[in-house]
Order: structure tokens, then C-alpha cells, then sequence
């Protein structure tokens, strides 16, 4: 790998790592660097600082916050689809997090690098977007709180400004639902063409409620609304999650690439989303 | 776990021994050729092309020599005088078209990534951030990148006037008939024709391609990760004019090559260049990206095929109208890849006739080159295919079919329609193994039952009965082909005064473990212990003689020399032992490893024993030397020919396209077995990579000639996680072309899985009326073939 020259930096903590941030030009945070790394190696990105954030145990690990599970933005994807919190309370997360990359990946990479990255095409965006997630930031001008919903922009771009730093996520507890991750990719360690993210909560034979948030289907992560409100109060059997998931693509703008056209993407949306449902619904 | 038993000195020949380089191997106590380290190393990199096709209208480097770390850098017009014209071993035909092919361009480009210009730093990342100060315009041409446009009037030429006939991008035709074609069509109950596309390949070796290159007074060494240090030293001479035997090669450790490190590359010369003209040792090693556009391509034909048969299956003739993408230049063996397919197309069946007919063309894209398989799993593709629609279309079991017009076990030796005499085989024994070990009636009868019950998920089968020719290849028959070089190969082996062996080979290992099968053939050969072998090869010095590693040949020409400098050397041993044990040579029994006389109590003498007499030569017979080593060079009479049949079932998700892999049967017959292990490494590897065509892989370009997939994210090589569990057997069918038996293993799994795999998948579509489908069969795809059909059942519905 050749990237151009940079200089690099390992703060001790938060508050000296939004120094560096404040003080460079043209500073780029880096977490796992699984993403990153990429960027600096095609010479896309030309950093003049790397802050490499691995120094700062702080935002390392699951703590439980009440209502809410807490999750330090620099826990890798390893750490979190094999932590017992997170599955207790937010399992659809730990199910989307199996399905990211490999193994080798799943041990550098993090989940606030994920979420940082906003690759419309990465699997966390969808899950945070679904279930109401908020984003607990550090900047120049203290910290700030973010919900998911005014979080991802556009493509690979957030609500962060080039001197913040992505402290945390977390994530409501949800007792009593359902959860499945319906990832469609090319080959088995490869990123989705397109993702359902589905949570469903079910009053006996009905579905009370349904979270859809869609993976690769716009340039950021997409909510299906118009599906959760066809939800609502339907019984929960296939045939009608099925007919509900109908309406998944609406509103959406997914992109043509190498691996799918747009119209393939929104006839997968609507039948994985038939199937993410039926799955987080139990059937 | 497998466990290797530890048997001493005989029946090494068919033991599962764990091979002898991966210990060193997987601990990383490797030597790539990137981890050499050489004082006063310089690093280059190349500036290349952003243009499918353009002409150099002015380079400027002097910004770039003005950068920190920086040596010197060049462009190609400061090298047009000595820098030559990279090789093609292979003008198929007279009239063939051989355009310049410089290794910096000068003044024209036709395909991205072709190199401009070169940095030499201090370091890569000095020469890396140096590019960006070559000054360098270009007037850009018009690219040339679908062959069918190509080749039709008016297309925009790849070279002015090189083209066959001129001003064409016709590069050759290289045509080939047996028998009567006409009336075995005419007079045919059934005809069918098909069009198959070979998508482009990347062969994607692990380890990246890297070179160094060290002035020694007039000489030089030159590290390469090839596959071929005797034909580079021979090349690299021809081609920049420094003497043979100034020029010393070496093949250190290397991680694959698949064929695409079976090449000289302009990286190769310019490194000799450089260091000649620096005075300095220099290192380049591509980037990822660099090596998916600039390491040869593999397959991308357009097959036209015509299949002519009986009511009652027999096949009567085969038409194949080849156009074969040479890409930008012919490299090394670019046009002879094709044309090895032309032998293959009949595959394993007796018909009438046969006629071939393969075109050349050029585009502006990299240049295609070998590729596992070269040309053999192109025509098994086609002709199993067609076979399998044949079958289809006269409503037929497509095992059965293939029964009726397969050689029988009973037929061989047979000289077959495309004048290759297939010395042996068993094709029924492989097939009801195959059969037995897949389940095919429970698998068939699944099918009906998903048919009938309108499942989504639908099941199929695909069957692939495949032969290649391997063994490459008899000298003789190379020069029939035009071929620039002979197919023998060379080994010598000695032993050492304390009776250890070194066996000297001119294969050239690159991951295939031949040290480990050497010293199992030598083990038994001589009656030492496997541990007391040591193969040395890839070094022009250690090995002078050798015709390298490619086309499956190592072991079945390159074994059979380290068995014949084994026999020569137990003739000397022999000879000795009998003056020693003062007996008559012809009374001497030769068994693990000792001599004893036949009929007698007295005591054995060891090879070892010989050894150390030899050595010592205190005490020879007459006209005896001190020495106890052979040489010995195997030119085959003919190719091996290893068969087998692949069986594989699929499940497709007709809702979104997706393709199961659900079983995978692979019963081969390679002839004897040296080493179990490596014979399953190279199926399953084969399989991986035969599959990865059928599903995954494909080098796509844009209008523009500007290739797509040029990270792996992009072009999709499949990894363990994709592929099921295999399930692979064997018969033995020894081949009768070499003292070994052995016929071949390094690209049977590539050649047998692509139709065996695109076949179950359309066998699992066909009631929607599918009938083929592009590679990769990517979900997408088989959605979209799903959706087509289903229209068209409808459109012709209505209209009825
Ligand atoms: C081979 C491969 C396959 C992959 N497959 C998948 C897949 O299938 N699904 C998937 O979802 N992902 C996939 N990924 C991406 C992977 O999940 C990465 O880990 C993730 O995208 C980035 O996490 P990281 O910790 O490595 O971040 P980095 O690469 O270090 O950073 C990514 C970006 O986020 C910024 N950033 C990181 N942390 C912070 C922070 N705390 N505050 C502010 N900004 C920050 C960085 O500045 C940078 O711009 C794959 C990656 C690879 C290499």
C-alpha cells in the first residue's frame, strides 16, 4: 500500500484527540482503518493527519444505560455480535453485525467506524436507522446528541464535521420483539446488494408494530415506512407480511453498479423485506 | 487430521505424506521475491496509461527526477533503442499478425494501464509520489473493445495496418477440418447450434507480481515471481541482446501464477534495463489494482457451435467458429491458447467429422495470455454444454447420451476425430462412481417432485464427462504447431558421499508441492528415506535445464526425467555394488534400498554404502566414476490424457436468482497417484476457481476500455465460505505415455466444474424455457433469464 505522505497521531484521550482534530487542517479520524485504509491506499483521501482513535479504551465496550444500551464507538464488530447485552436487548443488532465482512475484518473494524462511514451499502447504517439510535458526539463545541433520523446525509456523509469525534451509539431496549437481518449479497463475505433490517413486535396472531430499514437501496440508509404502516394491526402470516413488504421500494432511489441494476434492487427490497418480516415476526 | 504414515524409504509412491513446504510456508519463514533485500536498492514504479487507446503526443519527466528521493526517471522514448519488442513464442500461423509491442510505450497505448514512463526512488513511496510529477499528454484514440464491432468494416484499428490482410483487426484465422462435415450435417436428424460466451478472467494469484534485478560486473540476477525462469532467461536474452549466459534467474518462492505468471512482462525487461543502466539493484512489486490490469487476462472467446446428431442420440459432427480476444498484443503464447482448445472441442465422444475455425482479434484492452486450463476448459465448456441441450432436445437422459457416443474402456488406445490418439481411460467406471456418490436417481427424482409442486425453490443437475490434453508436451508435435519451443523437461539426481539425495529439477514449483512428490517418486526409486530427499529447482544456476511449470506437465515430463536419472543412477550403483560385493551385476537384487545377491545369505550392501565407495573411488571398477549422480531429459511421445465425471446439483431461488451450490461430485482419473493430499488440494482448488468462472468472476470493461473490476471487491473470487463441502473419488486408469502412470492434475478441477456447474443451473430452469444463461451466473442474471422467459411464455401465449 502507497498512500500519500500523512502525519500520525495516538491520542490518550477524547478531549486531546478533538485538540489534534481542531488544531490540523485536513485531520482524518481513524478507528479500525478497514475503510479508511482503502481510501489512503487509491489515493483518495489526502489527509495531512491520520488521529488514530485505538488508544482510547474509553470507547471500548457495552454499558448499560436504563432505557438505552450504550455501545463506545471503537467496539469492534467482534466484541459486539458476541456480547450478551447486546443480544438480550438489541439482538437484530448482533444478527446484522455476523453478516458484516469476515472474520479478520470483523476484529479491526468498529462499530462507530461503520456508522462514521456511511456506506449506504454497509449493514449497521440500516439497523441504527430501524431502531431509533442515537449518536453521542464530541466536538470543539462539547457534545452534542444526534438521532439517527438527522444522522446519515448522503453518501458517505454524516451529521459529523471534520473535527467531531463519534464517542458512542445507543441503542433503545427492546424487550418483547422480534428481530431478523436479511442480507443479499454476491458471494458469502461480500458487501449486500441490498439488506433488510426488520423488527417486529407481535400481540399474539397480530403485529402491533414493524421497524424496515433498508441496506444499498439510496445513497444512504433507507426507512420503509409506508411497509411499517401496512403492518400495523395486519395478522401476523406470511402472506400478508409478504403483501405488506409490497410497498418496500417506495421512495427509494437505488443505485445501478456492477452487482445490480435499480429495478433487480427494488424487486429484492420487496421480497427480502417480505422475508425479513416473516422471520422477526416468528414465522 | 490427516495422518501421514511413516513408512521408510518404499511405497512413498500413494502415501498421503504431509508436503514438505508448509511448515516453512505457513509460519512465513518465506522468500517472496518482494521481501529480497539488495544494498543500494532503487524502487520503481511505472506511470500508466489512463487511455484505452491513445497516441503520446509529449512526456516530460524532469519534475519528477527534481522530487525528494528520487533517482532518475525515464520515459519509454528513452528506452526505444534497447528496450525490444516482448516476445510471442507462438505465430500460430505464417501470416499471422505480430505488431510491436515495446515494454514502456512510446507512441501509441492501446489498453489502460500499459506503461508510460517510470520513477526510480530510494524508496516506493518516493517513486509512487514522483509519478504525479510526469508531465504527459496524450491525444486520445478510439477505443476498441467488443470483438464483433471489431472485426466489422469501419471499426477503428488497434494497429494501422498489422492487422490480416492490413487494415483490419483480424489478427489470424487458423482453421482445422477432419472428415466430412457437410453430409454429417446434411443428412443429421437433429442439428443444434449455440452461442457461448467465455467471459474475460483475471487469474488473481495470491501473491502479487514483483521483480528485482542486480548488476554483477557484465552479469545479472534477476528475481522474478515466475512460473518460468528457463524461458525468461532465454527471452530476456533474445529480447534486450545481453548474452545468455550473462543472465542468471530466479524464481524464489512464488505464490501461484494459474498461467499468469507464465509470461516475460515489460516489468521483467525494464528491470534488467534499469539496473543495467543504473548500475543498481532495483525492486518492483504491483499493487493489487496495477496487477488485475496489467497481468495477462484470461479465456474471452465467442463460441458459435453446431452439434449434428441422430433421433437416437448418436452424435455425427461438431462445428466450432471461434473468436478469440488477443487483447491489445500477442505476449508470450497468446494466439497458441485458442488454438490448444481446437484439439479438445470433441471432448470424449467418437463422431464423423470436425471442423475449427478460430479468429484472432485485437482489441484495446490488456492482452489475454494462458489461464488454468488455456484453451481445455473453453472447448469442455462448449462441447459439454451442447451435449447436455442434445440430450435435452431429443429427450434424453444427459448421462445416457453421453453413454452412446463416449470411447469405451474396451476402444483404447483411440485416435479421435481431432487426430489425438487418448491412450487411456475408463469413462464408464468414473461415471456410475460419480452416479453412486452423487445419489443421482434421489436427486432426479427431488427435481420432479420441485417441478410438480411449483416450488420456488427449483432443483437442478449438471453433468460434466470431461478429458483434457496434459503432459504438455511432445517437442514434435509443438513444432507441428509453430510452437517457438521444444515440451521435454530435464532433472538430475545425485547422491552424496553420507547417501543423502539432491534431486535438480527444471519444473518450476509455484505452490504445487513438487518437492514433497519428488521425494516420494526418489524415496522409493532408491530405497531412501523420504527425509534424506532435498529438491532444488527455480534458480537458471542450480537448475540450467528446464522447460519450467504449466499445462499440467510438471509431474507427468518432469517426474518421469527424476525417474529416468533414478534408474541411470541405480545402473552405476549397481555396477559398483556388484564389484563390491564381488558378485555378477545381473545376480544383484535391488529391494528398499539394498543390493544382495540373488539366491545367497551374504550380507547387503546399502546404496548408501555405494555412495560413500563412490565417493571415496578408492576402489572402482573399470571405467567406473567417482560419482554416484544422472542427468536425464524426458521428451513425451504423446499427451495424458486425465478424464473424469463431475456431477452437480443446484437450487435456485426463482424469486431473487439466487444459486445453492448443494452437492458437488468430482470422481477424476489422473492415472497413478504420487500424493492423495496434493491430488485433493489441486481438485479443490480447481473447483474453486472452475466454479468462480460459472458464478462469480468477470472482468468487465466500460465503453471506454477502462476495466471496472479492478479491486477485489469489484471482481469477485470466491473464498471457502462460498463453496460446499466437495465430495471427490478417483479411478485409476494409468496412463501408458510415461513410466509413472500419471496423467495430470493441475487444471482437471478447473476444466470439469464451469459447464458441470452452468449446466445444473439451467437444467433447474428449464421449465420456465431457459436455455442458456452469460457467465458469471450472477443472481441477477438468473432472475432477469427467469423474468425473460416468462415474458416471452406469455407474449407467445397471447399471440396463439
Ligand atoms: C474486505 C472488507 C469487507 C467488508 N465488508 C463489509 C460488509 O459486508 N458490511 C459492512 O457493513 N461493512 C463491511 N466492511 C467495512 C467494515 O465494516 C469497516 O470496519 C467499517 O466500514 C469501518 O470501520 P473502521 O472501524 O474500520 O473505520 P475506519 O476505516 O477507521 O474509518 C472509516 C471512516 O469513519 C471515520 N471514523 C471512524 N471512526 C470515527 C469516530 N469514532 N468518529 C468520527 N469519525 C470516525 C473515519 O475518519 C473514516 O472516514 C468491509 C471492509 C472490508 C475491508
Amino acid at each position: 500500500m502507497i498512500p500519500a505522505q500523512f502525519d500520525y497521531v495516538r491520542p490518550g484521550d477524547v478531549a486531546e484527540a478533538v485538540r489534534v482534530l481542531a488544531d490540523s487542517d485536513e485531520p482524518k479520524v481513524m478507528a479500525g482503518g478497514q475503510s479508511l485504509t482503502p481510501l489512503l491506499r487509491f489515493r483518495l483521501a489526502y489527509p495531512d493527519v491520520v488521529v488514530d482513535l485505538s488508544g482510547l479504551t474509553e470507547l471500548r465496550g457495552v454499558t448499560d444505560d436504563g432505557e438505552w444500551l450504550r455501545i463506545g464507538a471503537m467496539t469492534t464488530h467482534d466484541e459486539v455480535m458476541n456480547n450478551p447485552m447486546v443480544a438480550a436487548h438489541c439482538a437484530l443488532l448482533s444478527l446484522a453485525t455476523r453478516t458484516v465482512a469476515d472474520p479478520a475484518v470483523r476484529h479491526r473494524g468498529t462499530i462507530g467506524g461503520s456508522l462514521a462511514h456511511a456506506d449506504p451499502a454497509g449493514d449497521l447504517p440500516a439497523v441504527a436507522l430501524a431502531l431509533d439510535a442515537e449518536f453521542l458526539v464530541s466536538g470543539e463545541d462539547g457534545e452534542r446528541t444526534v438521532p439517527a433520523s438527522e444522522f446519515f446525509l448522503d453518501y458517505l456523509t454524516t451529521a459529523l464535521d471534520v473535527g467531531d469525534v463519534l464517542t458512542a451509539v445507543r441503542f433503545p431496549k427492546m424487550g418483547g420483539w422480534g428481530f431478523h437481518y436479511e442480507k443479499f449479497s454476491q458471494a458469502a463475505q461480500a458487501w449486500a446488494v441490498v439488506g433488510v433490517a426488520a423488527a417486529v413486535r407481535r400481540d399474539d396472531g397480530t403485529v402491533t408494530e414493524a421497524r424496515v430499514g433498508l441496506t444499498n437501496m439510496g445513497s444512504t440508509p433507507v426507512r420503509a415506512s409506508e411497509v411499517e404502516a401496512a403492518c400495523r394491526g395486519v395478522p401476523a402470516r406470511l402472506e400478508t407480511l409478504r403483501e405488506a413488504a409490497q410497498s418496500a421500494d417506495a421512495g427509494t432511489d437505488p443505485p445501478n453498479d456492477l452487482s445490480a441494476q435499480a429495478d433487480y434492487r427494488r424487486h429484492l427490497a420487496r421480497v427480502l423485506t417480505g422475508r425479513a418480516l416473516a422471520k422477526a415476526a416468528g414465522i | 487430521m490427516t495422518t501421514a504414515p511413516e513408512a521408510p524409504g518404499t511405497d512413498q509412491v500413494g502415501s498421503p505424506r504431509l508436503r514438505k513446504e508448509d511448515a516453512r510456508l505457513i509460519t512465513g519463514q518465506t522468500n517472496w521475491t518482494d521481501n529480497i533485500q539488495q544494498t543500494g536498492m532503487l524502487h520503481v514504479a511505472f506511470l500508466r496509461s489512463p487511455h484505452a487507446h491513445a497516441r503520446i503526443t509529449s512526456v516530460d519527466t524532469s519534475a519528477a527526477r527534481q522530487q525528494p528521493g528520487v533517482v532518475a526517471a525515464f520515459s519509454g522514448a528513452d528506452f526505444a533503442g534497447e528496450q525490444g519488442s516482448l516476445p510471442c513464442a507462438w505465430p500460430v500461423t505464417e501470416d499471422m499478425a505480430l505488431p510491436e509491442h515495446p515494454p514502456m510505450a512510446v507512441d501509441e497505448v492501446r489498453y489502460v494501464g500499459e506503461a508510460v514512463a517510470c520513477v526510480v526512488a530510494r524508496d516506493s513511496y518516493a517513486a509512487a509520489d514522483a509519478l504525479e510529477a510526469i508531465d504527459i499528454e496524450y491525444e486520445p484514440l478510439p477505443a476498441v473493445v467488443d470483438m464483433e464491432a471489431a472485426l466489422a468494416e469501419g471499426s477503428p484499428l488497434v494497429h494501422e495496418g498489422s492487422g490480416q490482410g492490413q487494415g483490419s483487426n483480424k489478427a489470424f484465422v487458423w482453421p482445422f477440418t477432419a472428415g466430412d462435415v457437410d453430409s454429417a450435417f446434411e443428412g443429421a436428424d437433429v442439428v443444434l447450434t449455440r452461442r457461448y460466451h467465455q467471459q474475460r478472467l483475471i487469474p488473481a494469484a495470491m501473491e502479487p507480481r514483483s521483480v528485482v534485478c542486480r548488476p554483477d560486473g557484465d552479469a545479472f540476477t534477476l528475481w522474478s515471481a515466475t512460473q518460468i525462469p528457463h524461458i525468461l532467461r532465454l527471452m530476456l536474452a533474445m529480447t534486450t541482446g545481453i548474452p545468455e549466459h550473462k543472465i542468471r534467474v530466479i524464481a524464489p518462492d512464488v505464490g501461484g501464477g494459474f498461467g499468469s505468471k507464465l509470461q516475460v512482462t515489460a516489468e521483467e525487461v525494464l528491470a534488467l534495463l534499469l539496473a543495467r543502466r543504473l548500475r543498481k539493484p532495483v525492486k518492483w512489486t504491483e499493487t493489487r489494482t496495477e496487477g488485475f490490469q496489467t497481468t495477462h487476462h484470461g479465456r474471452d472467446q465467442i463460441q458459435d457451435v453446431s452439434i449434428a446428431a441422430d433421433a437416437d442420440g448418436r452424435i455425427r459432427g461438431l462445428k466450432v467458429d471461434l473468436l478469440a480476444d488477443m487483447g491489445a498484443y500477442m505476449m508470450l503464447v497468446t494466439p497458441g491458447v485458442p488454438v490448444l482448445g481446437a484439439f479438445m472441442f470433441p471432448g470424449i465422444y467418437k463422431m464423423d467429422a470436425y471442423s475449427f475455425s478460430c479468429t484472432g482479434v485485437f482489441t484495446t484492452k490488456m492482452p489475454t495470455d494462458a489461464y488454468r486450463g488455456a484453451g481445455r476448459p473453453e472447448a469442455t465448456y462448449a462441447i459439454e454444454r451442447i451435449v447436455t441441450e442434445l440430450a435435452d432436445e431429443i429427450g434424453m437422459d444427459p448421462v445416457e447420451l453421453r453413454r452412446r457416443n463416449w470411447i469405451t474402456h474396451e476402444e483404447f488406445p483411440h485416435t479421435g476425430v481431432a487426430g489425438l490418439t487418448y491412450d487411456s481411460g475408463n469413462y464408464e467406471a468414473a461415471t456410475d462412481r460419480a452416479m453412486e456418490l452423487f445419489g443421482y436417481d434421489d436427486l432426479r427424482a427431488e427435481q420432479r417432485r420441485r417441478r410438480e409442486s411449483g416450488d420456488p425453490v427449483q432443483l437442478g443437475i449438471g453433468v460434466s464427462t470431461y478429458t483434457e490434453m496434459c503432459g504438455l508436451a511432445p517437442s514434435r508435435v509443438l513444432g507441428q504447431l509453430s510452437y517457438g519451443a521444444g515440451g521435454w523437461e530435464n532433472a538430475s539426481v545425485r547422491m552424496l558421499p553420507t547417501g543423502k539425495v539432491e534431486v535438480v529439477t527444471g519444473s518450476s514449483a509455484h505452490g504445487q508441492g513438487h518437492v514433497t512428490a519428488w521425494s516420494q517418486i526418489v524415496a522409493d526409486k532408491l530405497g531412501v528415506p523420504f527425509e534424506d530427499v532435498e529438491v532444488l529447482h527455480g534458480d537458471t544456476r542450480v537448475s540450467p535445464k528446464g522447460m519450467d511449470t504449466y499445462g499440467s506437465r510438471s509431474l507427468v515430463v518432469g517426474g518421469t526425467a527424476v525417474v529416468e536419472a533414478c534408474d541411470r543412477v541405480l545402473e552405476k550403483a549397481r555396477k559398483l555394488a556388484a564389484h563390491m560385493m564381488e558378485a555378477d551385476e545381473d545376480d544383484l537384487e535391488f529391494t528398499d534400498g539394498r543390493f544382495t545377491v540373488r539366491g545367497t545369505q551374504s550380507p547387503a550392501t546399502s546404496v548408501q554404502e555405494v555412495a560413500l565407495a563412490a565417493f571415496a573411488a578408492h576402489d572402482l571398477p573399470e571405467g567406473a566414476e567417482a560419482s554416484l549422480d544422472a542427468d536425464a531429459t524426458f521428451d513425451p511421445e504423446n499427451f495424458s490424457f486425465p478424464h473424469g465425471t463431475h456431477l452437480c446439483a443446484v437450487e435456485v431461488d426463482t424469486e431473487t436468482g439466487e444459486v445453492r451450490l448443494r452437492a458437488y461430485t468430482a470422481v477424476d482419473d489422473v492415472g497413478t497417484v504420487v500424493n492423495p493430499l496434493i491430488v485433493d488440494g489441486q481438485v479443490h482448488g480447481g473447483l474453486a476457481q472452475g466454479i468462480a468462472q460459472a458464478l462469480y468472476e468477470e472482468a468487465v470493461h466500460d465503453a471506454d476500455g477502462n476495466l471496472v473490476t479492478s479491486t477485489l471487491a469489484d471482481y469477485l473470487v470466491p473464498t471457502a465460505a462460498d463453496l460446499p463441502d466437495f465430495t471427490t473419488d478417483r479411478t485409476v486408469t494409468p496412463s501408458t505415455t510415461n513410466p509413472l502412470g500419471a496423467k495430470g492434475v493441475g487444471e482437471a478441477g478447473t476444466i470439469a466444474s464451469t459447464p458441470a456447474v452452468v449446466g445444473a443451473i439451467v437444467d433447474a430452469l428449464r421449465p420456465f424455457g431457459v436455455q442458456d444463461l452469460r457467465m458469471p451466473c450472477t443472481p441477477q442474471r438468473v432472475w432477469r433469464a427467469i423474468a425473460d422467459a416468462r415474458e416471452a411464455a406469455r407474449s407467445e401465449g397471447g399471440q396463439r
